[in-house]
């Protein structure tokens, strides 16, 4: 019989999302990489938050792990279309 | 990862920093995407100040790096790539909608293109990376610069400025990158990197060739090789000034800077004073031999690079040519182009040649080969003041800019001397092997979306100004005063009388011929001959009294009579759309007829049609002309004429009424108008063509049959046939089978196949959804023929159609015809060929397939359809009502 976890569930908030990222790539995914981001409170996202979320999907991708991602809007989904980051994390809504 | 296999040479670490530049780009475009305009534009000025700020300490950089060009002069075009710039692009929309056209539904929208590739020349270096940065930003591109790896420093400098301030005021970090000390190899990697989606090569032919070569969209600018014609009609004074002006601006290392003078022997000689008293040196012919073989490369043709933006004192002194100390230019007479005269080539540097042209012809001529030897493309000058010669010059000579009576380097930057878009990137056209002649500008650094909304097609409804109709309707025509009125009618006509009811309904004061044409499609001869008699006696009027045959005909006669030179074989070219078509009628006349269309019998409605058919029997071919200018002026609709109409004829023409009511009804055309009058013409139909049929004498039932055949026509004129028509076309000139027994054979079949879900749509803007089948039951309702669903209602109004003509006695199969099958299937190809071909169908609801045709066809041939068979109730019911 096999256990699954539900990975945390993190919202970024707006105002400090690069360093939230990062902080979450150090702290979270560095230890088992699975992690979910919450980005509903985002209205944009800005070149050095996307650099978080390319580390981040790199740390994960590491531990052979997809971080799932909640609440993105449209906009924010198609900046990850065209930084190609979207192949990278999971949709989850 | 790139898409293709790095080129070698190329180290680990090397593909790891360019990745690293791509990577960088590619996040500061998707993140740049999200801004507004006014996040875009609140980013520029600032861009632009700093730029202006900095214009003179960019040029010193650029001069001391590069050793080309004039330290005041690249000032001034760092203050043109900014101010000038800017002034173009600051109110201009690139983010979101940029364009909108509501009357025609049409809205622009921009999509930045993402990460640019961007080369840099070395001739303007600072003011080309203003200018691009500028640009990319006002449409939010991330840019990795590349610059000629002899004027790096200032690039980079130049780069930095614009990077930093950009960021300052809200653009994405990493959004401008300069490569540093780079090979072709890098150049090579990021041209064809997958994430690289446009390159804009702004330097030599190689590097615009790579660029171009390298399979992703680029923007690239070709050679030039600027022709100049100074005409004799040219201010003199003010074209010498230009030249100088131009030539010498930067030491002439902008591309569009004049290169040969082509000069008219009148004034040859006065405007060579002129480049004198002004600070040019007039090179003797041993000086231009000298300077011919040491500027210019005897190897390859071209000049040599040491000499480009080099002062002509300095270019003198190098090759040993006296000249006085404060020369600005060496002119050099030469006597041809080519490479036999070397100095008629592209020369980046302050040497002009000059030709003297016999005649206009010579010097354009000259001006031509110029331009064939290496500028195609770019920029040509002329200076004149005969529009003639200005205009002859821009015919023939191919340049994205031709500049009149300016200079041409300044004048092709845009905004100082003209009007034109300001630029540091001349587009060449596809002589310069590009893909814009245009000033390259903000709206190529875009992808431009086109949103078309639908639109609503212009319907019309054209009927006749006048239409008489019910018993004795005839006598209306005393109230159409005439000198001289023609009647054209058939031998049978006249014969019974007709005719003359028609004369004596005329005014008493009318002159009144008769012309008898045969009762058959009129022939080519037959119009002539009817033509001629309008001419002898005058004719201020025309009445058509027949069937469709007559009335045809005297359409065509009227237009041949007031346009002579209407061409009918040219006015029957084909067409999709009336109001698109390519041919036009006539419109101016030499004589004015009025024409009175009187029908007697009661099917095609010709009285009331834009249509008109004739044949050429020489030729062999038939000739159908379709413009609202044919329909008849006046249209009776009298039954008297109809009352003595053989029950073989009245079948014919009902059922070809009918037809031209339910395809009207269903067709792609049909509007609410057309609906009206196809609606109520079946219900007349249905009614009284039984009776029509049974009892000849019937007054009521004669009546509204004519009726019904008018307002059928009305509805088809409007809104066209169909499918059914294309068949019974083709099907009745190959088999000599009567129009109305024709249609009356593929009728069933038809409404059947409309009524199903089509294989094809027809492209149908006026219609919403497919509606035919609903139509059809819309029909059935319409003449009471129940039903719950669409679908049985589309049955039983099949079925009655078919017990109609039953009790019509219409063959109603092809077999029944007694054309054996044999024959038949050996016809079919050119059969469906012919009626594919037949434009009828054109506006018919569903598509047909050529599978679909011959199917039709087959149907066709075997006869009743499978609700005939099977719908006992139904037929019990129509029976009932057709009763």
């Amino acid at each position: 019989m096999s256990t699954v976890t539900t990975p945390v569930r993190i919202r970024i908030e707006p105002e400090r999302a690069s360093e939230s990222l990062r902080r979450i790539r150090e702290e979270v995914v560095a230890a088992n990489g699975e992690v979910a981001l919450d980005l509903s409170l985002l209205a944009r996202i800005d070149s050095s938050a996307l650099r978080e979320m390319e580390l981040l999907a790199r740390a994960a991708e590491e531990k052979n792990a997809k971080p799932a991602v909640h609440g993105a809007n449209i906009e924010i989904y198609k900046v990850l279309k065209l930084a190609r980051l979207s192949e990278r994390f999971r949709f989850v809504d | 990862m790139s898409e293709k296999v790095p080129p070698p040479q190329l180290s680990e670490e090397r593909i790891a920093y360019l990745e690293g530049l791509v990577s960088q780009a590619r996040t500061a475009a998707a993140a740049f995407s999200q801004c507004t305009q006014e996040d875009v534009d609140r980013i520029v000025k600032p861009m632009v100040l700093a730029g202006l700020e900095k214009a003179q300490y960019l040029a010193r950089l650029a001069i001391e790096e590069t050793k080309i060009g004039v330290l005041e002069d690249k000032a001034i075009k760092n203050m043109v790539a900014t101010e000038f710039v800017y002034n173009y692009v600051k109110d201009k929309r690139t983010v979101g909608v940029i364009r909108e056209d509501p009357e025609h539904g049409l809205l622009e929208l921009a999509e930045p293109i993402g990460v640019i590739f961007s080369l840099l020349p070395i001739t303007n270096p600072t003011s080309t990376v203003l200018f691009k940065c500028i640009m990319a930003i006002k449409t939010r591109n991330a840019v990795i610069f590349s610059p000629h790896p002899s004027a790096w420093r200032c690039c980079s400098e130049a780069v930095k400025i614009m990077y930093e301030t950009a960021v300052k005021h809200g653009a994405p970090e990493g959004v401008f990158t300069c490569l540093e000390s780079h090979t072709l190899q890098d150049n090579a990697y990021l041209m064809h990197h997958k994430d690289v989606g446009l390159i804009d090569a702004t330097g030599g032919p190689g590097a615009v060739k790579a660029a171009y070569s390298s399979g992703k969209p680029a923007l690239g600018v070709g050679p030039g090789n600027t022709p100049v014609y100074l005409d004799k009609t040219a201010d003199l004074d003010m074209a010498v000034v230009d030249i100088i002006t131009s030539k010498t601006f930067d030491n002439g290392t902008i591309c569009a800077s004049e290169q040969t003078v082509v000069i008219d022997d009148e004034v040859y000689d006065r405007v060579l004073r002129k480049f004198e008293e002004l600070g040019a040196h007039i090179c003797n012919e041993k000086e231009t031999e000298l300077l011919g073989r040491t500027v210019i490369d005897p190897a390859t043709g071209y000049m040599q690079p040491m000499a480009v933006g080099q002062r002509a004192t300095d270019i003198a002194r190098f090759i040993g040519l006296k000249v006085a100390p404060d020369i600005k230019l060496l002119v050099a007479p030469i006597k041809g182009v080519g490479r036999e005269h070397p100095l008629s080539v592209e020369k980046l540097f302050p040497v002009l040649a000059v030709y003297r042209a016999k005649s206009t012809d010579e010097a354009l001529k000259v001006c031509v080969d110029v331009n064939h030897a290496g500028g195609l493309g770019h920029t040509a000058v002329v200076f004149s003041n005969n529009e003639e010669v200005v205009r002859k010059f821009g015919d023939m000579i191919n340049a994205g800019r031709i500049i009149v009576n300016s200079p041409g380097s300044i004048g092709a930057l845009g905004g100082v001397y003209n009007d034109m878009v300001p630029t540091f990137s001349f587009g060449c056209g596809t002589g310069g092997g590009n893909s814009t002649t245009d000033n390259v500008n903000v709206y190529h650094y875009l992808n431009i979306k086109r949103m078309a909304r639908r639109t609503q097609a212009h319907m019309w409804f054209r009927v006749p100004n006048q239409i008489y109709f019910n018993m004795k309707a005839v006598e209306n025509l005393r109230n159409f005063p005439s000198r001289s009125t023609i009647i054209i009618t058939n031998p049978a006509l006249e014969a019974i009388g007709h005719a003359d009811v028609v004369r004596r309904a005329l005014p008493p004061e009318t002159q009144v011929r008769v012309t008898i044409i045969p009762d058959a499609e009129p022939d080519i001869k037959i119009i002539a001959q009817g033509v001629e008699a309008l001419n002898f006696y005058k004719a201020d009027q025309i009445v058509a009294l027949g069937g469709g045959s007559v009335i045809d005909a005297a359409k065509i006669m009227k237009l041949k009579y007031e346009s002579p030179e209407a061409d009918l074989e040219e006015l029957a070219a084909p067409f999709l759309d009336i109001r698109k078509r390519v041919v036009q009628y006539p419109t101016e006349k030499v004589n004015h007829s009025r024409l009175i269309a009187i029908s007697t019998t009661s099917g095609t409605g010709s009285e009331v049609t834009p249509f008109a058919v004739m044949t050429d029997k020489e030729r062999n071919i038939k000739v159908t002309l379709a413009d609202y200018s044919l329909t008849p002026d006046v249209a009776i609709v009298d039954p008297q004429f109809v009352m003595s109409m053989p029950k073989g004829l009245t079948v014919d023409t009902g059922v070809d009424c009918l037809t031209h009511a339910l395809e009207a009804g269903v067709s792609i055309f049909a509007s609410p108008y057309t609906d009206s009058n196809a609606m109520m013409a079946i219900r007349l139909v249905f009614k009284y063509l039984p009776e029509s049929y049974e009892n000849p004498q019937d007054e009521e039932a004669r009546t509204m049959m004519h009726n019904a055949a008018c307002i059928a026509a009305i509805a088809f004129s409007n809104a066209s046939v169909g499918v059914n028509h294309a068949l019974a076309h083709a099907f009745g000139a190959r088999f000599g089978v009567a129009h109305g027994r024709a249609n009356a054979l593929m009728l069933p079949h038809v409404i059947a196949y409309n009524a199903s879900v089509p294989t094809k749509f027809m492209p149908s803007p006026n219609q919403r959804a497919y509606v035919a089948h609903k139509k059809y039951a819309m029909m059935a309702d319409l003449i009471g023929l129940g039903g719950h669903t669409v679908q049985e209602k589309v049955q039983r109004l099949i079925g009655t159609t078919e017990r109609l003509l039953d009790r019509l006695g219409v063959p109603r199969s092809i077999a029944e015809l007694g054309i054996p099958k044999d024959e038949f299937e050996r016809a079919l190809p050119e059969l469906v060929k012919n009626a594919f071909d037949d434009p009828s169908w054109r506006s018919n609801p569903r598509m047909p397939l050529i599978s679909e045709l011959t199917e039709l066809y087959w149907k066709a041939y075997h006869g009743r359809t499978a609700a005939y068979a099977d719908a006992a109730q139904e037929r019990q019911e129509a029976e009932a009502i057709l009763v």
